[in-house]
């Protein structure tokens, strides 16, 4: 190599600016390095936040009830396969369907539900069993805190259960206890199957509890869409939770988001002094380099030049670790992987970039106003 | 022509004046000798003929483009063409090496050039330190990468600020040696100087006092007599 361009000389005045001036440039390095982590973590927690807390929300039953339309008590079953067709599958946590009714255990009447035991291990995940979840279609059942107190049944035990006004009796065994400490302490629980059987009510149930993670507008489409094209079906909303939902979702955006600023703004300040440290410490550099014919726009190009290099090297650096707090504290908060966002990494480095070069402004400025004369009076 | 013509050049400072009515001609080829006490303006004579600062009054005409009235731009361009600089603390950019030091200033001034780089350190017997960073260099080595540098753009007039005023006595010769080459080649230089020794090389040597020259004598006689007071 023999002649170079302007362009590689300038190139090799910057990376070497920046690579023999390692203890100066790391601490520079490190201050968008660190806004860049922070930021980007925190970019990525606020993407991923309504995804986490969604389903963390979800633990806390179901958002959505399909009812009977009108007056009617009870809907037929298909009605919900139906209206399940609208859902989208990837949202969807589970479909409880409900059948209520009275019932006899050891002849004394009680509150009773028959559900499919499996889906309602993922709607109401707070339910607490003494014992053991029963199988789906098996004739195990669940009994209410409340109740077994009442008759001080313990899980194993094998009670009788009796339709009201019927003399048939089914002897089954009590796989668990219920605590929720709710209504649902006072009820007994066995297969839908099985009670569709006993009560004569096949192919029936009275609601069906949806859990499902979307946010209150996507809720209030699909209740829309469920009750325009499924006759029979009243969807409902349980404006609770969703509410609920969505402000705590909003307040720790509106928190997230607010960090985010603070963070870029001291990422500024401290690229910003550092950068200015750097113009000062080279007041004589920046005179020799003015001395030797240099105009203040080759100044000026070299600075913003040293500092988009710090931003782009520190914003990449800054990425890579903010994926890893970002994750850290998903998985320690939320007990979930995230997956890496290209297009957050991708602003995330832009960001830094642009609040470097930000930075760079006033030191820059200065830096062309230095005289070339302050070489030769040895200041 | 005369290469520099200075008429009736002031600076003033607030209340201070570094400069009085300087009236200095330099002829191409010569080598002028600047001596004075500290305070006495030699710096600010040096900035201004070196296109770093502007007079208060007075003209000045190098190389017959009159630069007295020209913008900040337009001085650094005369700068950048016409000027060599050698300073007494090198001045050296601390994170590139000899040869890049060089191409620097080739870089402002056109275009960077590496093997014409390497044949100036090569004049000043630095090419094979020519990958070292000033740092590795001793004082003489780095004030003859400073010379190299004066030298890279081909400059009219080279002005030298105490060039030997860092050095050992060994190191001192060898950079003095240059500037004696330097003259018998035809380059013209003017050299701020405190040692009158330094200064005898000289063909002409002007001591300034209180911003005024004070004595325009033959050099020997002046040197002589600076070096009696």
């Amino acid at each position: 190599m023999i002649k170079m361009t302007k362009y590689s000389m300038y190139t090799k005045m910057i990376w070497n600016a920046l690579l023999r001036r390692r203890s100066r440039m790391l601490i520079a390095l490190l201050a968008v390095a660190i806004g860049a982590t922070v930021v980007s973590g925190l970019v990525t927690i606020y993407y991923d936040v309504p995804r986490q807390m969604g389903r963390e929300f979800r633990s806390y039953g179901a958002n959505l009830l399909l009812t009977p339309a009108g007056d009617q008590q009870v809907m037929a079953q298909n009605l919900v396969a139906n209206a399940t067709t609208l859902l989208p599958s990837d949202k969807l946590i589970g479909i409880a369907p409900y059948l209520y009714d009275r019932i006899k255990l050891n002849e004394q009447p009680f509150l009773v539900a028959g559900t499919h035991f499996q889906a309602v291990k993922k709607v109401s995940p707070y339910w607490q069993i003494r014992g053991e979840w029963p199988a789906d279609q098996s004739e195990d059942i669940v009994i209410g805190a409340e109740v077994a107190e009442r008759l001080e049944i313990e899980p194993g035990e094998q009670v009788t259960l009796a339709a009201a006004g019927s003399e048939t009796e089914k002897k089954v065994k009590v796989a668990g206890i219920l605590r929720t400490g709710g209504s649902e302490e006072n009820f007994i629980f066995l297969d839908l199957s099985l009670l569709q059987q006993m009560l004569k009510k096949e192919g029936v149930i009275s609601i069906a509890q949806v859990s499902i993670t979307a946010n209150e507008a996507e809720l209030n489409t699909l209740t829309q869409q469920i009750g325009e094209q499924v006759p029979g079906v009243a969807p409902r909303l349980v404006k609770q939770v969703t509410q609920s939902e969505q402000t705590v979702l909003g307040k720790l955006q509106a928190l997230v988001y607010l960090v985010t600023i603070v963070v870029l703004l001291l990422t500024l300040i401290c690229v910003a002094t550092t950068m200015m440290a750097v113009v000062t410490e080279r007041r004589k550099e920046i005179g020799l380099k003015k001395a030797l014919g240099a105009e203040n726009r080759s100044i000026i190009l070299e600075f913003l030049g040293e500092g988009l290099a710090l931003g782009a090297l520190g914003g990449l650096l800054g990425t890579i670790l903010g994926f890893f707090f970002a994750q850290a504290v998903s998985v320690n908060v939320f007990g979930r992987m995230i997956s890496f966002q290209p297009l957050i990494a991708l602003l995330a480095l832009i960001v830094s970039i642009a609040v470097t070069g930000l930075a760079c402004l006033i030191p820059v400025k200065i830096a062309t106003e230095v005289e070339p004369a302050i070489v030769l009076r040895g200041e | 022509m005369s290469l520099l013509e200075l008429h009736n050049v002031s600076m003033i400072y607030g209340s201070v004046k570094a400069l009085q009515g300087i009236d200095l001609t330099v002829e191409k080829g010569e080598w002028l000798a600047l001596m004075g006490p500290s305070g006495s303006g030699k710096t600010t004579l040096m900035n201004i003929i070196g296109c770093m600062d502007k007079a208060s009054t007075g003209s000045i005409v190098l190389d017959g483009v009159d630069f007295t009235d020209v913008t900040a731009g337009n001085l650094t361009m005369l700068r950048r063409d016409k000027i060599g600089l050698v300073f007494q603390q090198f001045h050296l950019i601390p994170y590139l090496t000899a040869v890049e030091n060089l191409m620097v200033a080739q870089y402002y001034h056109s275009m960077p050039d590496e093997q014409e780089a390497l044949i100036a350190l090569e004049r000043v017997g630095l090419k094979e330190r020519a990958r070292h960073l000033p740092s590795q260099l001793s004082g003489g080595e780095q004030q003859r990468v400073c010379i190299a540098r004066a030298l890279i753009n081909y400059p009219m007039l080279i002005l030298a600020d105490e060039p030997t005023g860092n050095l050992d006595e060994t190191n001192a010769k060898i950079v003095l040696e240059f500037f004696q080459q330097l003259h018998r080649e035809g380059h013209t230089i003017i050299m701020v100087t405190h040692d009158p020794k330094v200064a005898e090389l000289a063909e002409r040597c002007i001591v300034l006092e209180h911003g005024r020259i004070a004595n325009r004598k033959d050099r020997r006689i002046v040197c002589r007599e600076e070096e009696v007071s």
